[in-house]
């Protein structure tokens, strides 16, 4: 019987290491050059949550580039859905709702309105994705010009719903949304949870393995691992806790990470959105149904741009019409510093989230700096580039 | 005369005497002891022949005896330090290595690839000229590229518009127009890869006087066919290639088809087939008139009125060239091949329709493909992940994927198949040419099909996974999985399958009991040679 190092699969891999590394250094070049108030709790709580409505792109985008596509109309989308809220809170809902529940108090109907803005932009969101994930992946017309189309069509679109004007006012409940902190209570009890459940799977694997036959690490390492996770997330909550608490829209990434790197790892639809993307032909021939799961990753990637357009209405307090504008290349250039292949059937969503969190730190950073904004933009080209250079160059190495 | 390896030693010796003119003189190319290694296999092993100046020479073998890896080579392909040897043209030893191709092509070495290199939406001119365009002061001079292009077409009598798109030509203008853009340049030698697979009577006609006007200029010509009478309408001599070795190396005038196809085959047949128990049972699957149109060139037919049957438990192979739309056939079947399919095909009795691999799969049909690093396998992909593609269904529920079960039947298959690898993580694409086979038959072997295709199985396979992979398929059919096997190999053909079905341009020329059936026999048939059926 062969051992298999089952092992291998827990760490994670190089790419994922040297994209941290790369992250520390960019922190600590700001922090010796901002007098270290780039490490302030205050700062790194506003950097999280400035890279939030990012984040939802990168995820989807990681899946879509993952396939071997592309979606450039993320941004459009993000503002076509930030500019349906601020409409539906400003203009349709407030009318409709009084007519209904006369009796209801103002903070009442507020609430209300949020929970059906968000269920509509939802499911305008998930329509937008259906469309787009049809034409491209039935249709067949190549994903750049059918979301390039998509990209136009939502802008186009926004004017439209906007009459060119900035919507306001929002209700305080969806600026809670984006603009509100968890209570510090609330979040030491969350670290608590993630603790416990660090631990649990932690013994659940030991015991499957032990079920299969695999070779187990001792004891001691695997409970040394888990501890080294848990003394991160605990760290994280108390470094941010210092501030106010953990912004309310770092929680909803958190969770949709979670959800989205597990559906790349441990189910049918994950395996295939790799295999599909690593050779389409041998995945079709292997009997998998490489359209739905095109199909699927669009829808996807359409209700993220929806969770991303309602986050950004709520911290920006208004639809604006330039709302996710170019949001579409920054959320593929933080996906690329990630470590995902343009060439397909590679990255992670992990990666993603540490790209885009350059991206934001950089941004971040420089502004602290009182940097020029051109030179932010022209920063954040040569790092991308930089960054596909490296990973080019590490390609050719190991090949 | 014959000239064998051992003679052209004696030549050699003769040298010592000063004879050195006669040779400059005879050969334009001496290859002596060529040896080419690709990872896990030896595609050349000590090739030595010459070839005289002026001379057709053909080159024949079936296939995978090595011609396509000889002529790459010549014409740079492969550069020097890749492979052993020594290759002298007019008496020089020839060591192309960087831009090898532009090389022989300065010496005077031009090839034609058996694939068309032409770039479809260009015109004819640009693509003859192409990378040379006649240039005046930094700008193309395209009056100058046109009318040369003219010229060289209307030397050749080559009935092709110089200014249409290539496009728009038929397989056979295009690979004229590969004929024609080679001899744009200063040709010495001419290396033909099976030019006439895609051309019609007519114009192999128009080739062959091309040919012989070729010869009276003193253009030397390495001519590689299937098509053995082609040999004998113009070449000079011909070399006989099998498994990488030069069988010999006769004069045309001295031999004869069947000598030919004799030397291709004609080794023993050894122990190399391990023996089966043969259970065949009834009939599973019954194909009745199935004909599908090329999907590449409009029009023409890939395959034509196919009639056969298969019973669980047995192997029918599928012998025939490459191009005889044998592959075309299985994937037919698969339901991944075009869609202007006619005809009909019976599971278990019952009529079915099959128009994408899923369904194939769903009816517990599994396809090897003939080309596994395209369509079997995803190379950048753990082998654990490649095996349990098409299975995954049975690991997971509607959530999760149990990778802890999954692991261990992958682990199940790997083990029984042999699959050498340190760990099931390993990049499917680190493995052997051989290991990987495995890993194909592995995800098929899971999913527990009723009909497995194997397409080329042992293509680029070493001996011994070879048999390996023999005593596999034994096990399969003993098991009573009904498998259909294609094979380039005449001798695996005969020594693994039950019946043999035979195809020649698209068609079944005849489906022979393996009692019947000889290496003359198959080989007459997938060459279409009319008047040797009768052996």
């Amino acid at each position: 019987m062969k051992t298999l190092d089952f092992t291998r699969k827990i760490k994670i891999d190089i790419k994922t290491y040297t994209l941290i590394i790369a992250l520390l250094f960019i922190w600590l070049l700001f922090g010796y050059l901002t007098g270290g108030i780039f490490f302030s709790s205050r700062n790194l709580s506003n950097l999280l949550r400035q890279m939030t409505i990012m984040s939802f792109l990168s995820i989807g985008m990681t899946l879509v580039i993952i396939t071997g596509n592309i979606d450039l109309s993320v941004g459009s989308l993000t503002g076509f859905i930030g500019i349906i809220a601020a409409y539906l809170q400003a203009v349709m809902l407030p009318e409709i709702l009084q007519g209904l529940f006369p009796n209801l108090s103002t903070g009442g109907l507020g609430i209300l309105s949020t929970i059906i803005t968000i269920i509509i932009c939802l499911l305008v969101a998930l329509l937008a994705g259906i469309c787009q994930g049809y034409i491209i992946a039935y249709l067949k017309v190549p994903a750049f010009i059918a979301t390039l189309g998509g990209m136009l069509i939502f802008r186009g679109a926004i004017l439209g719903v906007s009459g060119g004007r900035t919507i306001v006012p929002v209700e305080n409940s969806l600026r809670w949304v984006a603009q509100g902190y968890l209570p510090k209570n609330l979040g030491i009890l969350v670290a608590a949870i993630a603790i416990i459940v660090i631990f649990l799977m932690s013994l659940r694997s030991r015991s499957k393995k032990k079920q299969y036959g695999f070779e187990i690490k001792p004891f001691t390492y695997d409970f040394l691992v888990a501890s080294a996770y848990s003394v991160l997330v605990l760290g994280f909550v108390l470094i941010i806790n210092n501030y106010r608490g953990i912004p309310n829209p770092v929680i909803i990434m958190v969770v949709i990470a979670i959800l989205v790197t597990y559906l790349a790892n441990n189910t049918k639809f994950g395996r295939y959105v790799y295999a599909l993307g690593g050779n389409i032909e041998a995945t079709k021939f292997s009997g998998i149904n490489v359209q739905f799961v095109i199909f699927k990753v669009f829808i996807l990637i359409g209700l993220l741009s929806g969770v991303a357009g309602i986050v950004l209405t709520g911290y920006v307090a208004a639809g604006t019409i330039g709302g996710g504008m170019n949001y579409e290349l920054t959320a593929i250039a933080g996906c690329v510093i990630g470590g995902t292949s343009l060439m397909g059937g590679k990255g992670t969503i992990l990666g993603a989230l540490i790209g885009t969190l350059i991206m934001a730190s950089l941004e971040n950073g420089m502004s602290i700096m009182n940097m020029s904004v051109f030179w932010q933009y022209i920063v954040k080209g040569l790092v991308l580039i930089l960054a596909v250079y490296v990973d080019v160059t590490s390609k050719k190495s190991s090949s | 005369m014959v000239y064998s390896i051992f003679i052209s030693e004696n030549c050699k010796k003769s040298n010592l005497y000063g004879s050195n003119n006669i040779l400059k003189d005879e050969y334009i190319l001496r290859i002596e002891n060529v040896t080419k290694d690709f990872p896990g296999i030896r595609a050349l092993s000590n090739v030595s022949f010459k070839i005289k100046k002026g001379d057709i020479h053909g080159l024949c073998g079936e296939n995978g005896a090595g011609k396509s890896t000889l002529v790459k080579i010549l014409a740079g392909v492969y550069p020097h330090n890749t492979y052993e040897g020594k290759i002298y043209f007019n008496d020089e030893e020839i060591k192309f290595t960087r831009f090898s191709v532009r090389q022989a092509i300065e010496k005077g070495i031009a090839i034609v690839y058996q694939e068309l290199a032409l770039i479809p939406e260009m015109t004819v001119g640009e693509n003859i000229f192409l990378g040379r365009e006649p240039e005046h002061k930094g700008t193309i001079s395209w009056d100058r590229l046109f009318s040369d292009a003219k010229e060289i077409l209307k030397k050749y009598k080559l009935n092709i518009p110089f200014a249409a798109k290539v496009s728009a030509l038929s397989v056979g203008k295009q690979q004229m127009v590969e004929i024609a853009k080679a001899l744009s340049q200063e040709v010495k030698v001419l290396i033909l890869d099976e030019p006439t697979s895609a051309l019609t009577d007519a114009e192999i006609k128009s080739l062959m006087e091309i040919l012989k006007y070729l010869k009276h200029n003193g253009v030397t010509c390495i001519y590689i066919s299937h098509k053995l009478e082609e040999f004998f309408r113009i070449t000079d001599n011909i070399t006989v290639l099998r498994d990488g070795l030069v069988v010999n190396t006769v004069k045309t005038a001295d031999t004869t088809e069947e000598k030919v196809i004799a030397m291709m085959v004609g080794r023993e047949m050894k122990e190399r087939f391990p023996v089966r128990n043969r259970k065949i049972g009834e009939k599973i699957l019954e194909v009745k008139e199935l004909s599908t149109q090329d999907i590449l060139s409009q029009g023409k037919i890939a395959i034509k009125n196919i009639t056969f049957d298969l019973k669980k438990g047995e192997v029918l192979g599928i012998a025939g060239l490459m191009g005889s739309g044998r592959s075309e056939l299985v994937t037919t079947i698969f339901g991944e091949y075009g869609k202007h399919v006619t005809g009909e095909i019976f599971l278990e009795g019952r009529p079915i329709k099959i128009s994408s691999a899923r369904e194939a799969v769903n009816y517990g049909i599994g396809l090897v493909p003939e080309d596994r690093k395209k369509m079997g396998l995803v190379l950048m992909q753990a082998i654990y992940k490649n095996i349990s593609l098409p299975n995954i269904r049975k690991f997971s529920n509607a959530l999760s994927i149990d990778k802890h079960k999954e692991l261990n039947e992958c682990r199940k298959y790997a083990d029984s198949l042999n699959i050498k690898t340190p760990s099931l993580f390993a990049i499917t694409e680190s493995l052997s040419g051989g290991n990987q086979q495995k890993v194909v038959i592995a995800k098929w072997l899971m999913s527990t099909p009723k009909i497995l295709i194997l397409d080329d199985p042992t293509r680029g396979i070493d001996v011994g996974t070879k048999y390996e992979i023999y005593k596999l398929i034994n096990q399969l059919a003993e098991d009573g999985i009904a498998i259909i096997m294609i094979s380039s190999e005449l001798e695996e053909i005969l020594g693994m399958s039950d019946r043999i079905l035979v195809m020649h341009e698209g068609k079944c020329t005849g489906i022979l009991e393996q009692k019947e059936a000889t290496q003359e026999k198959v080989m007459a048939l997938a060459t279409g040679t009319k008047n040797y059926s009768e052996v």
